[in-house]
């Protein structure tokens, strides 16, 4: 079996430089494994499929549809029906409000989502309520990041169409209790919808265990190739929704008038398909399963303690969220006092450290817990012990060269 | 100029004892700016007699170079009439997109010249223009901009 020192060699990128690499929430890197996934897809089976009769089409039709087994399987074994290529969470998220929400929220119904919401999972359900004059309703969480249950139990309620929520926040690392409110909103008849962008890299993912109706992801978060997204429906919501796009390969029979729409999941996979891209992440999950999530979050555990630990140390630095590194699945938000996290992006960045800095597609959540904006350290499996000594170092630095102290 | 340096001998000083970080007494114009992608929000207050700056001031946050181009451009703005006030605004915001580099130009922003290097730094362009695109914008639409 590989060690983890093992797996790192095979990210080219973190290999060939010395850049320490702590914005793994925004994006993953990719192992060799997965690029070359992807070039072999297109050096030997490229042909557009789902079309042609021919081997090279067939090969290619046969390769995405193995991904989309291997993606099914992935979140809990559902089925292939179930699984929808999207670009990304937001493209899914956004398919989710326009064919299922605009048509089944009405007047004076209820949406809730929470306070903490990245920006792609609150501005398609802010369109649905605009649209159709619905109410959007925000779940709040304590100073430690928790939605508690009388806070979802006094905000779902019979009114309640659609319930929203991120499975990780991007911000707080906190993991949402997802199965209890499903079930609390599937007890008023409510929709659940979840946004498992930040949950999906780090943790085995069982939608049939947590219940929900809807499961975003994207595959540029967990080493795939950015543009390949995935949604899983319920295939008897699917069934129910129309179309998101239109066009090409989502039709069964097309009159001058009409057409009738493709079987699941097609009718959902308008145009040509992101077809390497599926291949890339079907490898990138293989290339997980091997690893395996144990390893992956013990890895993560290990640099989220040592980090917070460090922090801790640094008299000028604030944490956001729960004081437990178990709770912040690798992401970990500070503001340093008298340094705007751009100033110290960019100093850190000077230093070959790549953090976020902003307020991460939360705007409402920045204003809930009183920043205007912070920083974020987000760790993935591949990062060292060595990586967050370093970075601690580095940042201990950055008030002097603000101008505070010698 | 590397950042670091940027930082140590220009941007701090600005942005840890700034002059102008103040209200100003019955400005006639008053605009607000704001980066929203990073949250840089500042209010830019002119007061105008004769068609030329009198005083300037202005309040707000944001990260420290946003905050010390503004209170450099303060001090060069204070003494100079509407029209050169937008002749420098335009000279500033061409130097920091980096399409204005003859030397003689860019003397007449004198200090805030100092900021010529964060033309090489995309992510910090917008933190550096944020007080100069509002003046420019208060000057050229000031019914925009009553206080």
């Amino acid at each position: 079996m590989k060690t983890l020192a093992e797996y790192r060699k095979d990210f080219d990128i973190l290999s060939a430089g010395d850049y320490i690499y702590f914005d793994n929430a925004a994006t993953s890197q990719r192992p060799r494994q997965v690029l070359e996934a992807v070039t072999d897809f297109y050096k030997n089976a490229n042909a557009n499929p789902m079309r042609g009769l021919y081997d090279w089409s067939m090969e290619a039709t046969r390769l995405y549809e193995e991904a989309r087994s291997l993606v099914a399987d992935f979140i809990g074994g559902v089925s292939g029906e179930e699984i929808i290529f999207t670009r990304n969470t937001t493209e899914s998220l956004n398919l989710v409000a326009y064919s299922y929400g605009l048509e089944n929220v009405g007047e004076g119904d209820e949406i809730v989502i929470t306070v903490m919401e990245h920006h792609s999972n609150m501005l398609p359900w802010q369109m649905v309520a605009r649209e159709k004059g619905a109410k959007l309703i925000y779940l709040e969480p304590d100073e430690e990041g928790v939605i508690s249950k009388s806070e979802y139990e006094s905000k779902i309620t019979d009114r309640t169409k659609i319930v929203a929520i991120g499975h990780v926040s991007n911000v707080m690392g906190i993991t949402n209790p997802v199965k209890e409110i499903t079930a609390y909103a599937h007890s008023k008849r409510a929709v659940v919808v979840v946004d498992g962008a930040q949950s999906a890299p780090h943790m085995a993912v069982d939608v049939k265990d947590i219940g929900c109706d809807f499961f975003a992801f994207s595959g540029h978060k967990m080493m795939a190739p950015m543009g390949i997204g995935v949604l899983y429906g319920r295939k008897e919501l699917l069934l129910n929704m129309k179309p998101f796009l239109t066009g090409g390969e989502m039709i069964e029979y097309v009159t001058r008038e009409d057409a009738t729409y493709a079987e699941l999941p097609h009718k959902f996979e308008a145009g040509t398909v992101n077809a390497a891209g599926a291949v890339g992440l079907a490898e990138a999950i293989r290339y997980i399963r091997e690893v395996g999530f144990e390893a992956i979050e013990a890895q993560e555990l290990k640099l989220t303690t040592l980090l917070m630990e460090g922090l801790a140390k640094l008299p000028y630095i604030k944490v956001y969220g729960s004081k437990d590194p178990a709770k912040h699945c690798g992401i970990v938000t500070f503001t340093m006092e008298g340094v705007h996290p751009h100033d110290m992006a960019s100093v850190l960045n000077d230093d070959k450290v790549c953090i976020r800095a902003g307020h991460h597609c939360a705007q409402p959540l920045m204003q809930f817990i009183g920043a205007g904006s912070t920083s974020r350290a987000s760790v993935y499996f591949y990062n060292t012990e060595d990586e967050v000594k370093e970075f601690l170092d580095k940042l201990s630095k950055v008030r002097e060269v603000m101008g505070y102290g010698a | 100029m590397e950042l670091k340096q940027l930082y140590r001998e220009i941007v701090n000083e600005h942005n840890l004892h700034p002059v102008h970080k103040k209200a100003i007494e019955n400005p006639d114009l008053v605009m607000r700016g704001v980066n929203p992608s990073c949250g840089d929000d500042i209010t830019l207050s002119l007061k105008i007699e004769n068609g030329v700056i009198t005083d300037a001031g202005y309040e707000g946050s944001g990260c420290a170079i946003s905050q010390a181009s503004v209170d450099m451009m303060a001090d060069q703005v204070i003494g100079k009439s509407k029209d050169e006030a937008i002749k420098l605004a335009g000279t500033f915001m061409g130097m920091i997109k980096g399409e204005i580099t003859d030397e003689e130009s860019i003397e007449a922003l004198d200090e805030a010249a100092a900021l010529q290097d964060v033309a090489h730094m995309p992510a910090r362009v917008k933190c550096a223009v944020l007080g100069w695109h509002t003046m420019q914008e208060m000057l050229e639409n000031p019914e925009k901009a009553q206080g």
